[in-house]
């Protein structure tokens, strides 16, 4: 039943998934479904694309979900099984964990780059926040494989914000548990043990997913202690396959330039110290001054079509903080999810 | 349900039976089906079926590239290509709204040098008939970045020009070119003047007060036919901070929201060509096309062609499911050509 690129190589299929198995895990849903030739292509850190409301539906855009599992199907007695973890933070994830087993969504994947994977058998540390932790235990499992000693860091506001939490110590060497309200683990956030972690691990590459005020402290604890951040980032995303403009962020290539890149196909891996996060603020990104084509200020009045990034923010009440990044779509600013 | 095989040209000719259809264009029902041949002639482009890309809605090919072969498109519409390398805006640049979204992405983009290195060479070797998308902050680049299409090695692979003219004029205090008849004669005579023999199609905008205007100081200055229509100026609030939703504050909207919009623009421009108050030249419909019904619609008012943009965000296998859909569409009503579904709303009044 799957389409895929007829002239090269195969790397992503759209394919009707129907869905076998759906429960609550605390705050989130974890789904799980039948997508033919998905499990085959995908790795750690890629992301599946659903479209949500149904055939009537005015809901045009996916909804963006990390891969939490795969299971290629052993034999044809079995299915192609992927499993995603959903937080219900706007209407069209509403809708989706509103589905009952059965159920046929419209699905695209694997998309987006993976974790990179070392070369040596080093030490490496995971951090989730909230259900940012969904594509982590698979990465974990991919670096055992390989020899890597494995060390997991799961934070949340609370315990019902923890995703993963009973089974990680089965995934990992060694696992610490953070929550902001105490309720589970060390009260605090996963940044207050995160240094203790790699120091005591001796790790070299620090692992990281979920919110991005999280991810910018994990890529500089990760500095201060000698190890590099690899994070997954979230940003809203219109298509998720590359064509729409609207997932970017800046970030420095490896020749010292920042530009505006697509966090669907570029990343949403990114090494954490080639993001500009200096750029982020409430909520909103610029475009540093130094970025590869960037606006020269200033040009159009509001409302021209046309008009320069803004230089700052406008003053805005307590906002909540941005959602995690297992999901990111146009549901993900809908309201705040960490 | 997704599983459709796509489908080589020459396999476009949906089955029939029925030759001799007595009212062509009414019959729904499968025993007037006819053989329909897709292809079109747009001003001398000629094309195996009548469905694009939209600009700004496919990327350069490569990413859709994963999904179907570019060459099963009509014609593969790039993202607009300026001057010079071009960042775009900040974030957010989207805001999904009822039946439609917003986006301000400040037309983010390479610069026309690395289009014709990079992107137009690529196309070239899919076999895509491309038709480039430019615009410029003033007359003077438009003409630069047509110049550079046309001096490139891989321009033999464009079937055509389309014009964007919905930016801003930075050398008349940043009025929308598209907005200002004057501006619009402007960029269509500047480009006319470096590409004298290639088909050129102006993207008109829907903000303005009279389209039938603006697309009569198009076709004046040398357009060979219009695009219709690019997006329509939206703002939307979120409600959680109270704040602009999307950091340029005001987007285009697109989507099935704005197909009425887009039906009634293409309808006035091709009432005004049969009324001969507008030279008659061929129209390309844009502006929520996400199915076969859709396409038959603009076919209805007047286009010659439809664009597939935002469709494709939601399934990158609109553009091809679209024109599969068209040739079912046309072959059930009794329709043998796309020529034949051109303006038959006009045709049928109260």
């Amino acid at each position: 039943m799957s389409r895929v690129s007829p002239r090269t190589e195969p790397s992503v299929v759209h394919v009707a998934a129907r869905l076998v198995a759906t429960r609550p895990v605390g705050d989130f849903q974890y789904m799980t479904f039948a997508a033919p030739g998905v499990p085959d292509l995908a790795r750690p850190g890629q992301f599946v694309g659903i479209t949500v409301g149904g055939p009537t539906s005015g809901a045009l855009l996916r909804r963006s979900f990390s891969l939490h599992a795969v299971s290629p199907a052993a034999d044809r007695s079995e299915e192609d099984i992927l499993d995603i973890v959903v937080a219900a933070n706007g209407p069209g994830t509403q809708w989706l964990v509103a589905q009952d087993v059965g159920a046929v969504v419209d699905l695209v994947g694997p998309l987006g780059r993976a974790f990179p994977l070392p070369r040596e058998r080093v030490a490496c540390v995971l951090v989730g926040g909230g259900y940012g932790s969904a594509p982590l235990f698979w990465l974990a499992s991919a670096l055992r494989d390989r020899g890597c000693r494995v060390e997991l860091v799961l934070g949340g506001a609370s315990w019902e914000r923890l995703f993963g939490a009973d089974k990680a110590e089965r995934y990992a060497d060694g696992v610490t548990i953070t929550t902001d309200d105490g309720s589970r683990g060390h009260q605090g956030r996963v940044t207050d043990v995160l240094g203790d972690v790699i120091d005591g691990s001796g790790a070299s590459v620090v692992y990281a997913c979920g919110p991005m005020g999280m991810l910018e402290a994990v890529t500089s604890v990760a500095a201060d202690h000698g190890a590099v951040a690899q994070v997954a980032v979230e940003e809203s995303m219109a298509c998720g396959v590359g064509v729409c403009m609207t997932c970017v962020m800046p970030v420095r290539g490896s020749d010292g330039v920042t530009r505006m890149v697509r966090s669907c196909v570029e990343g949403p891996v990114f090494r954490g110290d080639r993001i500009r996060w200096d750029a982020f603020e409430q909520g909103w990104c610029r475009v540093p001054d130094d970025t590869l084509g960037a606006p020269i200020v200033p040009a159009a009045p509001v409302g021209a079509g046309d008009r320069p990034a803004r230089a700052s923010a406008p003053v805005e009440a307590d906002a909540p903080e941005q959602a995690a990044s297992a999901e990111s779509g146009p549901d993900a600013s809908d309201e705040g999810a960490q | 349900m997704f599983g459709r095989k796509k489908s080589r040209e020459g396999d476009h000719k949906a089955a029939t039976a029925d030759p001799g259809a007595p009212d062509p264009g009414a019959g729904t029902t499968a025993a007037r089906h006819v053989e329909t041949d897709l292809s079109v002639d747009l001003a001398g482009m000629t094309l195996p079926n009548p469905v694009m890309t939209a600009s700004g809605c496919a990327a350069n090919g490569r990413e859709l590239a994963r999904f179907f072969p570019l060459d099963d498109l009509g014609a593969f519409v790039s993202k607009t290509v300026l001057l010079d390398p071009r960042s775009g805006r900040g974030t957010p640049r989207m805001a999904e709204t009822s039946g439609g979204m917003l986006n301000s992405i400040g037309l983010q983009g390479p610069g026309i040098e690395a289009f014709v290195t990079t992107d137009l060479p690529w196309l070239a070797s899919t076999g895509a008939r491309v038709l480039p998308s430019i615009a410029g902050t003033d007359p003077r680049q438009f003409a630069v970045v047509a110049k550079t299409l046309r001096t490139s090695e891989a321009f033999s692979a464009c079937v055509g020009v389309e014009v964007n003219i919905s930016c801003p004029n930075v050398a008349n205090r940043g009025l929308v070119f598209a907005c200002d008849a004057a501006s619009s004669t402007e960029v269509v005579d500047r480009v006319r003047e470096q590409l004298p023999d290639t088909p050129l199609f102006v993207k008109l905008s829907p903000d303005v007060t009279d389209i039938v205007a603006i697309a009569r100081a198009c076709l004046h200055a040398g357009a060979d036919g219009l695009t219709m229509i690019n997006t329509l100026l939206g703002m939307s609030i979120d409600t959680n901070r109270m704040r602009p939703h999307l950091a340029g504050i005001t987007g285009g909207l697109s989507g099935p929201a704005i197909r009425p919009v887009a039906v009634r623009a293409v309808w006035q421009v091709y009432a005004a060509m049969l009324a001969g108050t507008l030279p008659t030249k061929p129209i390309v419909g844009v502006g929520g096309v996400g199915s076969g019904e859709d396409a038959l619609q603009f076919l209805a008012a007047g286009a010659s062609a439809v664009q597939v943009g935002t469709a494709t965000f939601g399934d990158p296998h609109a553009p091809v499911r679209v024109r599969d859909e068209l040739a079912e569409g046309l072959s059930r009503r009794g329709l043998r050509t796309v020529a034949d579904a051109v303006g038959l709303a006009h045709t049928r009044l109260p």
